[in-house]
């Protein structure tokens, strides 16, 4: 019996409190914290505000907790967020030579000014399941906690010495973009494609970093420097003319040291590639560097032929909240547009059967079984 | 949780490590030719010597002296882990002197000492096909290997001598295999080609990612690329070590200030040592046999 669909206003109501039912999970177990996330699930709070473009810790761990640890959601809610605050004006640019370092390492230097520095990392852990839930914190820490206090210039800094790297392109007049306020437009010049590589997903971008490692638009790629620490925002606001410090934040910060065999234009050095990531994000921050290099390709006067050189490519598909608006979407009825195709297919397939019940008339056994006939 | 997970000596299961010495045996068997294995997740991330590690751990014995050498140095932090890890998992003797261990696990080197009848020398390879920077797709590849077609990389020695006046690749310097097979000698920089050529020791290369072993039998015949009138020539270097005073070893820059400071040491960190008997006393670091 067909019964027209109005039940939309409570079927959403009643979707909603499984949500929240779902969310909570068993009520004899306790609930987590928002604090609890943001200390204890740090890595994924860092991702959640990358990702988001917005800085802070409290609010993305909420938004882990509100989307189930979904971080696509997460972002997706901290971004809705973002979007309502009034843009007071832009920071000074960070110096992350002044960052007070927790991790800093080079892969192209055994040893360095301001020396290797592992901190806090999975990189040499075995993956192998500790007895008993995760191992307690150790009580006194070994060796260096207190951040670097001696300068410890950039690598490329030294490489730039000796003219070995190209040189960074200094600051020009020109504003830089922002492409969450202007509508991406091609072609990007490399402050949008950084943008764009900044909040866009770590996995999609990870995919295609790795796929120029495989041969995909190959880069020659050296860690030249992965830096991790704390450095100061400072504002300058316009009515007093000097500037003001907002605080700190935690950042990531990745330094690629590619080869590059010269062009006519160029002669032969080291090129870059650059990330940045909010938190400690490494992985981000390293596959952001990547591509920073790959999307300069066409740039730098060479061949562009994979997906992780082309830049409309890229940068049209590395947001997860878009992507994942519009894959999800599929999921909205279609009811319409379905509609006209039926009507299409159904005339489309009277019309070949006719055609060939013309043409075949003898052989064809039965006009509904025409797909087995037809193989 | 249930009881707590319990792993099998030198971690992998014995029938993988079965299936991993099937591979090992094709591999010695067609010396140079890339043998598929079903590389398995190891407790280190792809790329940090998974394919290094799942071929050691097939191969070690309780009477086994492991070392672990990246860049040329125990030192390394990778190194130092997968030393742990097998001393760990499989609690066996470890050494830092190359002339003491029976397997020596490498990335990037191979060591300067050299190496003896039965020996095993183990290297951590991360792109096992010569020819996947010229074809990525490993389809053509391997129809090229099947049919020796190996124009290709001529062609892109021959394009670095036009454009450079000489060949410019100095690190995964492409060999060939006792005439036949064309094999990636792992990103060691082409200084070491060389000592791969009719080496005593048992050379077997792991690439865990990419699910490939290949082999060199001892005294195979292995030559790197080049042509008649361009030769292919050793890295030299133009100081000796600052240390040791070597002039037969490769060596590492390293910065030692801000305004341009720099010296030359041996990235064999064993090596070095070896060779400065005086100032073996003081300076701390794993050295010497670790028996656990």
């Amino acid at each position: 019996m067909y019964v027209a669909v109005k039940g939309g206003e409570a079927a959403i109501a009643a979707a909603h409190e499984l949500l929240a039912r779902e969310r909570r999970g068993d009520p004899s177990i306790p609930e987590i914290s928002v604090e609890q996330v943001r200390e204890q699930l740090t890595l994924a709070v860092n991702r959640v505000m990358c990702e988001a473009s917005l800085y802070d810790p409290d609010l993305a761990a909420q938004a882990v907790l509100q989307a189930r640890g979904d971080l696509i959601e997460a972002i997706f809610l901290l971004r809705a967020y973002r979007t309502t605050l009034p843009r007071l004006g832009y920071a000074q640019p960070v110096d992350t030579g002044a960052m007070q370092l927790r991790r800093r390492i080079s892969a192209t230097y055994k040893d360095l000014p301001g020396g290797q520095l592992l901190g806090p990392t999975f990189d040499y852990t075995h993956r192998l399941f500790d007895p008993g839930s995760p191992a307690p914190a150790p009580s006194e820490p070994r060796g260096r906690v207190q951040p670097v206090a001696e300068p410890t210039p950039h690598v490329t800094v030294l490489l730039d010495r000796e003219g070995l790297i190209e040189a960074n392109a200094t600051a020009d007049a020109k504003p830089v973009g922002d492409i969450t306020r202007d509508p991406l437009a091609f072609p990007a010049d490399r402050d949008v494609r950084l943008q764009g590589l900044a909040r866009a997903d770590e996995g999609f971008l990870l995919g295609l970093a790795y796929s120029t490692q495989r041969g995909y638009g190959r880069t020659h790629p050296f860690a030249g420097e992965i830096r991790m620490g704390e450095v100061e925002v400072a504002f300058t606001p316009e009515e007093l003319g000097f500037e003001v410090p907002l605080g700190r934040i935690t950042l990531t910060e990745c330094e690629m040291v590619n080869q590059f065999s010269g062009s006519a234009h160029a002669p032969p050095q080291f090129t870059r590639g650059y990330g940045l990531a909010f938190g400690h994000s490494e992985r981000k921050a390293m596959v952001m560097a990547l591509l920073d290099r790959a999307l300069r390709s066409q740039d730098l006067g060479q061949a562009a032929k994979t997906p992780a050189q082309d830049p409309e490519f890229v940068l049209s598909h590395c947001d997860n909240v878009q992507a994942s608006g519009f894959v999800e979407h599929l999921k909205l009825p279609h009811y319409v547009d379905f509609q006209a195709e039926l009507a299409l297919l159904r005339q489309l397939r009277a019309e070949w059967l006719l055609a060939r019940g013309a043409t075949c008339e003898a052989s064809e056994p039965a006009p509904d079984s025409d797909g087995e006939a037809a193989r | 949780m249930s009881t707590p997970p319990v792993y099998n000596f030198a971690y992998l299961d014995e029938q993988t490590k079965r299936t991993i010495r099937r591979a090992i045996l094709k591999a010695i068997a067609i010396p140079g030719y890339q043998v598929p294995f079903p590389s398995r997740e190891m407790p280190m991330p792809f790329g940090w010597g998974t394919g290094g590690v799942q071929v050691t751990a097939s191969i070690l014995g309780p009477n086994d002296v492991l070392k672990v050498i990246d860049q040329g140095a125990d030192d390394t932090t990778n190194a130092v882990s997968i030393r742990h890890f097998f001393a760990r998992t499989a609690a066996i003797a470890t050494t830092t002197r190359t002339s003491e261990a029976t397997i020596i696990q490498t990335r990037h080197r191979i060591p300067e000492t050299p190496l003896k009848d039965g020996q095993i020398l183990v290297y951590q390879v991360p792109i096992p096909e010569p020819l996947r920077f010229l074809e990525p797709r490993e389809t053509e590849t391997r129809q090229m290997h099947a049919l020796a077609d190996y124009g290709l990389m001529h062609v892109k020695l021959y394009e670095d001598i036009a454009r450079h006046g000489h060949i410019a690749t100095t690190y995964a310097y492409p060999v060939m295999v006792d005439q036949r097979y064309l094999m990636d000698p792992s990103p060691t920089p082409k200084f070491d080609n060389p000592k791969m050529h009719m080496s005593p020791a048992l050379q077997l290369f792991g690439a865990g990612r990419e699910q490939r072993i290949y082999a060199l039998p001892p005294y195979t015949r292995v030559l790197s690329l080049d042509f008649e009138d361009h030769p292919f020539e050793r890295t030299r270097f133009t100081a000796p070590c600052a240390l040791c005073g070597a002039t037969d070893a490769y060596l590492d820059e390293v910065v030692t200030d801000d305004r341009g400071g720099r010296m030359f040491v041996c990235s064999d960190t064993d090596y070095c040592e070896r060779r400065r008997p005086a100032r073996q006393a003081g300076d701390g670091g794993e050295r010497g046999h670790e028996h656990r």
